[in-house]
């Protein structure tokens, strides 16, 4: 079996070698690669910077992947040296590998420019995964961050420092913003949007040095203005590595210099990727780069006949809620610009046509047509017909792409080059049902990933159970899943709905979404958000329950429905001194006042002297008790005490949807705690604690989610449970769906079994929420606004 | 074209952003919105079963009853959900003077509403 050795365990060298395992006869295979990993996925880098990946997310070819292939991997191996006379690899280990066939993978490096300084402490470049892992950790709140050069890394770097919390600074040598792929108008609108998300950007302006002692202090520009930094990191572009090839005496221009069979100037010696110079182009995108791997596979295993020609290139800027693309050539010069923009949306559109045929898009604030303009490109489609819809296709056709319509041989992954056809067959001959499987199947999304929707419109329309594995969308005005949504949030530290609206939704909102987005920042923030009433519904703008004729109802609360003569005098005095229309022992063992005024509420409030019992929200409503071992001759433990505390820990939070508590003392269960969110049962030598019953709309009976010996432990596990739900379950989910959906088992794991590191995060999130939660009725006194609970009063009356 | 007497509500600031106020104007009780970039005034009694529009959730240019979050469209004052139907309520211009809201009321409306007033005072 011949020997085929592999430099470079990055991308472009895996897939193709992918493809060359896919010919037969078989190679046996050495792949060197100097970084520690296994093969991951650069292009996502900028993702994990921004915390929207994990470092296993973006994994490519697991270490089983190589196993199961036989290849002999040596990861941390540098080759420094070929002899292609002796037709050996020389590893900086010392090691010394002979090949038959040598594919060089070695991809290219950050270019460090010229500038003094760039040697000291705390200057990075983005390229590595271990430079994101540095990156990640040296951020944080209040450092200081220079980002040296605004191209596509540059700005993805910058976003993702800033979501690490870093203050950051963009200093870009041209005018325009990604040069490379916009035109001065596109740049000015992503600059916009970079600002908005507040990165300050500096355009023409040129670094003159990187100043500190050794550790880095600040940036000196030309001009001689100077800028703190902690952070400097320089993405000021890749330069191909060719150093080994220059070695191996390969003809080497900028890149190693390959033809259209992707042969290099020795006969068994190949290259693919970013080191590759192809007619006087070297690529620096993923697309082209798996094409190249696709001819050279053929080429390496004897099946010389495809040729590469070359890629229209398309870039991608990958940062959520400042959508860029742009493809071909969109310089006006002999073309025919269409254009199309909208300042207060920031959306900027531009088509260069040429000979009746689209050759450039630039695409800002607005990329849902990307891929219907990539296949005009590389199809070089005829638009004369379609002169007046090239921005705006005609209507009902404009759902993004209608799969029918496409033909067989688009391309619907552009990174990875999978096309209609592909999926289509994979679908019926290899029982693809799922993205994922589709992914394992043919690759096909694994790259950038912005054809997930159209695989999945592709799935839907074509696999016969298609199942899709996105959960149910929030609300079309943000259309998330939950809880992606809440790792977004947390991700990008969005802490008010406004911000969330614009920049992952349709900037409006609506009376679905709003509230639970409020729900969420309060939650995922401690109560450390920007709160805006706005967003929220009427009882949680003015604390009471509004009734079917615009008045409000009020409920005190009463812990553990445990009151005294002096609080029944308030609240007698209280009904009749407000008119109350009727006064009603409610279900929860409280007192409901109905038919007060919205303007009576302050003073309501503040006569009763009571808290809010939250009757009026998605809250903490109340702790049913009996009198357990106070009074009555059956009781085994104090149920009223471990219910007044279980109310007293959790009263004023906000949760998902309602939570109905309750105490009893005995398993004859007098305050139906078996059928509540929480209950606890007390039982001789110690407590039940039961999670997710009702007795609403359906009857189920609590789960037990575990059996303790203490009031302190029972209290805990309550603590657990109720904060586990708070974080996990969907907005308006009550805890008798939320437990049947995960099962109990589940719940358990994650709760009452899970490790410590676990159970201490939800406590301690719970006693952060809890110290910031506050008695609403406080706002009586303290309104949020002068008119929260008054009408206007004009200023004149009519003549 | 409707004649209007315009009256003087209160300063900007005393409606949040994207919220709503009910003022007593002309024997009527009329919900102002602030949209942020512009106020918007329809009659606060939604068409289906009278819920106060002022203490709704506002979409966009709508607003979403508190009752049972029927939609009306604030620049018409017409339901838009369930169904757009015949059913509209009176919107009225509103202008910003000097930081402060100034309310558009149809004369005619005006002139019944004095009068009533007027004679009560007799």
């Amino acid at each position: 079996m011949k020997r085929l050795v592999v430099v470079g365990n990055g991308m472009a060298g895996m897939a193709c070698l992918e493809q060359i395992l896919a010919y037969t006869p078989r190679f046996e295979v050495t792949v060197f690669g100097d970084e520690t990993h296994v093969n991951y996925n650069r292009v996502l880098l900028s993702s994990v910077l921004a915390g929207e990946k994990t470092v296993d997310d973006i994994v490519l070819h697991p270490l089983e992947w190589y196993r199961q292939h036989g290849i002999d991997l040596r990861l941390g191996v540098r080759i420094i040296d070929v002899d292609a006379v002796a037709k050996t690899v020389i590893g900086d280990d010392g090691s010394v590998t002979p090949f038959d066939t040598l594919l060089m993978a070695t991809g290219s490096s950050a270019w460090r420019p010229p500038i003094p300084g760039l040697d000291q402490d705390g200057v990075f470049v983005f390229r590595t995964l271990e430079d994101t892992r540095e990156l990640v950790e040296r951020s944080g709140p209040g450092v200081k961050a220079v980002v040296i050069g605004g191209g596509l890394l540059g700005l993805e770097a910058a976003r993702g420092l800033q979501v690490q919390g870093c203050d950051v600074t963009v200093v870009h040598l041209m005018s325009t913003l990604m040069e490379r792929q916009l035109d001065p108008d596109g740049g000015q609108y992503l600059a916009g949007k970079m600002e908005d998300l507040g990165i300050r950007v500096l355009l023409g302006r040129s670094t003159a040095a990187v100043l500190g002692n050794g550790r880095v202090e600040g940036v000196a520009l030309e001009d001689g203005a100077l800028l703190e930094a902690d952070l400097v990191v320089v993405a000021a572009g890749i330069r191909p590595n060719v150093e080994l090839a220059r070695r191996a005496g390969l003809h080497v221009n900028r890149g190693i210099v390959v033809n259209d069979h992707m042969e290099t100037s020795h006969p068994d010696i190949f290259a693919v990727g970013e080191c590759v110079e192809h007619r006087g182009v070297c690529y620096g995108l993923i697309a082209p780069l798996i094409e190249q791997g696709k001819v050279l596979a053929a080429t390496v295993t004897g099946n010389r006949g495809p040729v590469y020609a070359g890629t229209v290139q398309a870039a991608k800027l990958k940062i959520m809620g400042v959508d860029v693309f742009s493809a071909g050539d969109w310089s006006e010069q002999h073309a025919e610009p269409v254009r199309y923009e909208d300042r207060a949306l920031g959306v900027y559109k531009k088509l260069t046509v040429r000979d009746g045929k689209l050759v450039g898009v630039i695409l800002v604030g607005d990329t849902a047509d990307s891929h219907r303009y990539m296949e005009w490109l590389r199809g070089g489609h005829d638009l004369t017909g379609q002169r007046r819809h090239l921005l705006f296709p005609p209507p009902a056709a404009d759902a993004g792409v209608d799969v029918a319509e496409m033909p067989d041989s688009a391309t619907v992954c552009g990174c990875v080059g999978v096309t209609k056809t592909t999926i289509v067959r994979a679908i019926h001959e290899r029982g693809v049902n799922t993205l994922s499987q589709l992914k394992e199947c043919t690759r096909a999304s694994t790259g950038c990933g912005s054809c997930t929707r159209l695989c999945q419109a592709l799935l839907r329309a074509v696999a016969p159970e298609f199942e899709q594995e996105k959960k149910k969308v929030i609300c079309a005005c943000v259309p998330f899943a939950e809880d992606q949504l809440r790792d977004i949030l947390r991700s990008q530290k969005l802490r008010s709905v406004q911000e969330v609206l614009e920049i992952y939704g349709n900037g409006v909102g609506c009376e679905v979404c709003k509230p639970a987005l409020s729900y969420m920042l309060d939650m995922l923030w401690c109560g450390n958000h920007d709160e805006d009433r706005s967003a929220r519904f009427i009882n949680d703008r003015v604390h009471a329950n509004i009734q079917n004729d615009g008045t409000f109802s009020v409920v005190p609360r009463i812990r553990g429905g445990v009151t005294s003569p002096a609080e029944l005098r308030r609240i007698a005095d209280v009904a009749e001194k407000y008119d109350v229309r009727m006064v009603k022992i409610t279900g929860s063992q409280r007192i409901d006042l109905l038919g007060i005024r919205k303007e009576d509420l302050p003073r309501v409030w503040a006569d009763l002297g009571m808290p809010s019992g939250q009757a009026y929200t998605k809250g903490v409503r109340m702790v049913k008790t009996c009198v357990g071992t106070d009074f009555c001759r059956f009781g085994t433990q104090d149920a009223i005490a471990a219910g007044i505390e279980m109310e007293r820990r959790f009263e004023h939070l906000y949760t998902p949807h309602k939570v109905k508590m309750a105490a009893v003392g005995c398993p004859r269960n007098c305050a139906e705690a078996t059928v509540k969110d929480i209950g606890l049962v007390g039982v001789e030598g110690g407590w039940q604690v039961v999670v997710g019953g009702a007795a609403g709309k359906g009857v189920r009976k609590a789960d037990l989610l575990a059996t303790v010996e203490t009031t302190q432990q029972a209290l805990e596990a309550a603590e657990l449970f109720f904060q586990y739900y708070r974080e996990n379950a969907n907005y308006l989910e009550r805890t008798y769906d939320f437990v049947e959906r995960l099962g109990i088992e589940k719940v358990r794991k994650d709760t009452m079994y899970a490790a410590d590191g676990a159970k201490h995060g939800l406590l301690d999130r719970l006693r952060k929420s809890k110290t910031r939660a506050r008695d609403a009725w406080h706002e009586g006194q303290q309104p949020r606004h002068p008119t929260q609970f008054i009408p206007l009063i004009p200023m004149e009356t009519l003549a | 074209m409707t004649d209007y007497q315009w009256v003087r509500i209160s300063s900007c600031d005393s409606v949040p952003v994207r919220e709503g106020r009910a003022v007593h104007v002309a024997d009527r009780e009329i919900a102002v919105f602030n949209l942020g970039d512009r106020f918007l005034a329809v009659d606060n009694s939604c068409p289906h079963r009278g819920g106060p529009l002022a203490d709704g959730i506002v979409s966009g240019p709508s607003v979403v009853c508190p009752l049972h979050a029927w939609k009306i469209d604030l620049e018409t004052g017409c339901v838009a959900r369930p169904a757009a139907g015949p059913s509209c309520l009176t919107s009225y211009p509103v202008r910003v003077d000097e930081g402060t809201i100034v309310l558009g009321i149809p004369v005619e409306m005006a002139a019944v509403a004095a009068g009533r007033s007027n004679g009560e005072a007799a």
